[in-house]
């Protein structure tokens, strides 16, 4: 709290210091003037100015230290680092007072009317801030000048120009977002007639869940700008080193971890507030969140290799700039309606073209500098076909094409619509036939990479290592195909695939302690000297081993109940009785719910009671769900309230979803293998030596 | 005109509601587990890539209908599909079809496959030989 209002004071510091600015901020198009002195309309005008003195200072940011680094000019090469201080205190200024505005209901801020209310609970008073276009916009820039200010304070370390030059590259990038923003969507924009009330938010989006899952997409897409700005930087300098490499990593791996977190709190969203039990749709905003998740499982990788061996250099910055370009089109995408319809597009098209401008700005330019400058750089170090380093590049390989094929899947329907013929959609069945199939190779190989001793190696022998686990995995899935009567050979190789790769990954630490081999305490010794990386990479791939057993395992197996019941009835799913006690009217702080309440019985026995409500908000003349769910942590009971018909009787849909917790908790797992990866010994040297 | 109003009132009010709903789930299972399957992949013509079977517009609902009464009256699966397209166009399908604007759709994941193997197996061929290195 201290440290907050210290730097709002700082920011009023500003405010002074930068008198001649005001004139440029007048001179600004959309500068609405507050006609009425009511509540604390000037907490809001501060916010709008600090977000203009935001855009010089990142301007100043994205210049100067350029120069400065080409003229080795050590003042001009510092200015970097106070511009990126600096631009982190005024966003942090503008962010919070648009959250005052909405916390005190200020409806003279039209972003304010046309996302909250007064009714509205206060946790959604906050959340509503980036539950709109504009406030979204101004949450990724905050972020952005957060990693920023991370770089200028916490990268002592890094070289002068180098540092000089990843600051300038990210101050581009705050340039175009902040010019974005103030341009084209103001947040702070200023009603000159103040409704009594606001329009309210859109009921799906009031959730805990929501006040989570963007700020950590955005902290990953956010993330993946610092290893752009490192490999832009490293081409204007013309030298790639493993120093660079373990730069880049940590940030990577930040990045990567947030956005795993985001995905998997987004899957859970969906699965708990649309009432029918789905967990991934092939939607294109899920998409454009998948795609940079891919190229940036890719890019972790392919940076180990140029940290430990110096090869696949030119590659890997190559990946670094197709990943942050990716995670700008998954910015933008969700928000812009480009995807729903081709038309949407244009109904603003300020903000179409600015955004296009953006994206081909960032990419082309980077491309480009790419071209002109890799033939610069030292070409890596040579390594065998069968060697650590080749294992990487498949998994490079198969995650890139991976990627391809979601955005062409994402994409190509608005293609087809251009051309104009016909009008095409590409669901969950196409992504089956084609994404499903090149990902498996890599569920397969990423097991044998790990045994695999880098720049030469033989494959017979690491094979051979890997016998345990896979005798394992064979037997798991004989035995599922067995009690299954031969009827799922499908889901039980599924399965097996799923016991491979976490019997595979534990295998991993298993041979490294050899374990069985050498008396116990040795093994346990040589587990405590073993580098943390190692337990990242274990959790990283067993929790994706168990995504892949509970996707195999719900697809297949999972019950649902439809069905008409009234007071009292009782119905059955899997082995549980389900009762259906009451219904009744409960009035919430800006809806009124249905609630219905269940019984949940296990041979006979009542051991828990699950709510389920179905929420009307007058405001909006909307419903949203809040679905029963009970899980044991091996498979869930899932019960959504529908409708009464004519009878008195209710639509309930029940699901008995076995594995399914694991879908998210294997995603939770893999993010905590990148932060146990995060805290390795060489990251936390690399920053201080 | 007050009657305009209550009549819009109530498809605002009566819109949302589920998927599948007891009423329409016919009594014979096979056709039923026909119509899920078919529902499956078949797009909700107003949402966002959701199949009729898990949306809850009542666009979704008369689609699923129609499917069933498709399927009572003794069509087969095809036949569905082709109805439903006749009407709705290609749009409709989750799974695009393959004809010849699409061919690339189908084909670009694998040849980008070989494509990048390719690249990848040039690039370890390409290498100055290991013994130079060290």
């Amino acid at each position: 709290m201290d440290r907050n209002s210290g730097k709002i004071k700082q920011g009023f510091g500003c405010q002074n210091a930068a008198a001649p600015i005001t004139r440029i901020a007048q001179a600004l198009p959309p500068m609405p003037l507050s006609t009425h002195g009511k509540r604390n309309i000037m907490i809001v005008e501060i916010g709008h100015f600090a977000l203009l003195l935001a855009l010089m200072t990142s301007i100043i940011q994205a210049t100067l230290p350029l120069y400065g680094a080409h003229r080795q000019d050590r003042a001009l090469m510092q200015l970097a680092s106070v511009c990126g201080v600096a631009s982190l205190i005024l966003v942090t200024l503008a962010f919070s007072s648009l959250i005052y505005a909405f916390v005190t209901d200020d409806f003279s801020v039209k972003l304010v009317v046309g996302s909250s209310q007064l009714a509205k609970p206060l946790i959604y008073k906050i959340t509503g801030v980036w539950a709109n276009h504009e406030g979204s916009m101004l949450l990724w820039v905050l972020i952005l000048v957060i990693f920023a200010a991370a770089i200028s304070l916490f990268g002592v370390n890094l070289p002068s120009p180098l540092k000089a030059r990843v600051l300038a590259v990210q101050g581009m990038i705050a340039t175009a977002f902040l010019a974005f923003l103030v341009f084209t969507s103001n947040p702070f924009e200023i009603l000159a007639v103040v409704p009594p009330d606001g329009n309210g938010m859109n009921p799906l989006l009031q959730d805990p869940g929501l006040a989570v899952h963007p700020p950590c997409l955005y902290m990953g897409y956010v993330g993946f700008s610092v290893a752009f700005s490192f490999a832009v930087a490293a081409l204007i300098e013309g030298k790639v080193d493993a120093t660079w490499a373990r730069w880049v990593r940590p940030w990577v791996l930040i990045a990567w971890c947030f956005l795993t977190l985001g995905i998997t709190l987004g899957s859970f969203w969906a699965y708990y507030i649309l009432g029918w039990g789905g967990w991934w749709f092939w939607d294109p905003v899920e998409n454009v969140s998948l795609m940079p998740w891919l190229a940036g499982t890719a890019l972790l990788h392919s940076a180990l290799v140029v940290e430990r061996r110096h090869a696949l250099v030119s590659w890997t910055i190559l990946l670094a700039i197709l990943t942050f370009s990716l995670s700008l089109i998954g910015t933008f995408v969700v928000r812009s309606g480009v995807l729903t319809s081709v038309h949407s597009f244009a109904t603003d098209p300020a903000r179409g073209s600015f955004i296009l401008l953006i994206i081909s700005l960032a990419t082309g330019g980077a491309l480009l500098l790419y071209a002109l400058r890799i033939p610069t750089v030292r070409q890596g170090a040579p390594f065998a076909a069968i060697s650590r380093e080749s294992s990487l590049l498949l998994n490079n390989v198969l995650l890139v094409v991976a990627t391809a094929t979601v955005f062409i899947g994402t994409f190509y329907p608005l293609l087809i619509d251009l051309i104009g013929k016909d009008k095409i959609s590409i669901g969950a069945p196409y992504y089956n036939r084609t994404f499903i199939p090149l990902f498996i190779p890599l569920l397969i190989a990423m097991v044998i990479g790990p045994f695999l001793k880098w720049k030469r190696d033989d494959l017979w022998p690491a094979l051979q290592k890997l016998k345990s686990p896979l005798v394992v995995a064979l037997i798991v899935a004989f035995v599922v195909a067995v009690f299954s009567f031969g009827n799922k050979i499908l889901s039980a190789s599924a399965i097996g695939l799923s016991v491979w790769i976490v019997a595979g990954s534990f295998w991993v630490l298993a041979k490294r302690a050899k374990l069985g081999s050498v008396p116990a305490a040795q093994s346990m010794a040589i587990l405590k000297s073993t580098p943390r990386a190692y337990f990242g990479l274990l959790f990283a791939h067993v929790g994706l081993g168990l995504v892949v057993g509970a996707i195999a395992t719900v697809t297949t197996w999972q019950q649902e109940n439809i069905l008409a019941m009234k007071q009292g009835d009782q119905t059955t799913i899997s082995s549980y009785g389900i009762k259906l006690n009451k219904i009744e009217q409960v009035p919430g702080p800006n809806y009124t719910a249905e609630r219905g309440t269940f019984e949940l019985s296990s041979a006979g026995n009542v051991f828990t009671v699950l709510i389920a409500e179905r929420r009307f908000y007058p405001l909006q003349q909307s419903l949203s769900n809040q679905t029963g769910i009970r899980t044991n942590l091996i498979s869930n009971i899932y019960i959504a309230l529908g409708e009464a018909d004519a009878n008195g009787a209710w639509t309930v849909r029940i699901y008995y979803h076995p594995m399914a917790p694991w879908l998210w908790i294997g995603g939770f797992i893999m993010a905590f293998g990148g932060f146990i990866s995060l805290s390795d010994r060489r990251f936390r040297v690399g920053a201080h030596a | 005109m007050k009657r305009l109003i209550i009549f819009l009132f109530l498809i605002i009010m009566e819109s949302p509601s589920f998927a599948v709903l007891p009423n329409e789930i016919l009594k014979n299972p096979e056709l039923e587990t026909r119509a899920r399957s078919i529902s499956q992949n078949l797009r909700c013509l107003v949402c966002q890539n959701q199949s009729i079977d898990d949306s809850d517009a009542s666009l979704a609902k008369d689609l699923r209908v129609i499917v069933r009464e498709r399927l009572t009256a003794g069509d087969s699966d095809e036949q569905v599909f082709n109805y439903v397209v006749a009407r709705y166009g290609n749009f409709v399908l989750l799974q695009p079809p393959v004809q010849s604007d699409t061919m690339i759709l189908w084909a670009a994941p694998f040849i980008l496959m070989v494509v990048a193997l390719g690249l990848a197996i040039n690039y370890l061929r390409k290498q100055p030989t290991m013994d130079e290195e060290t």
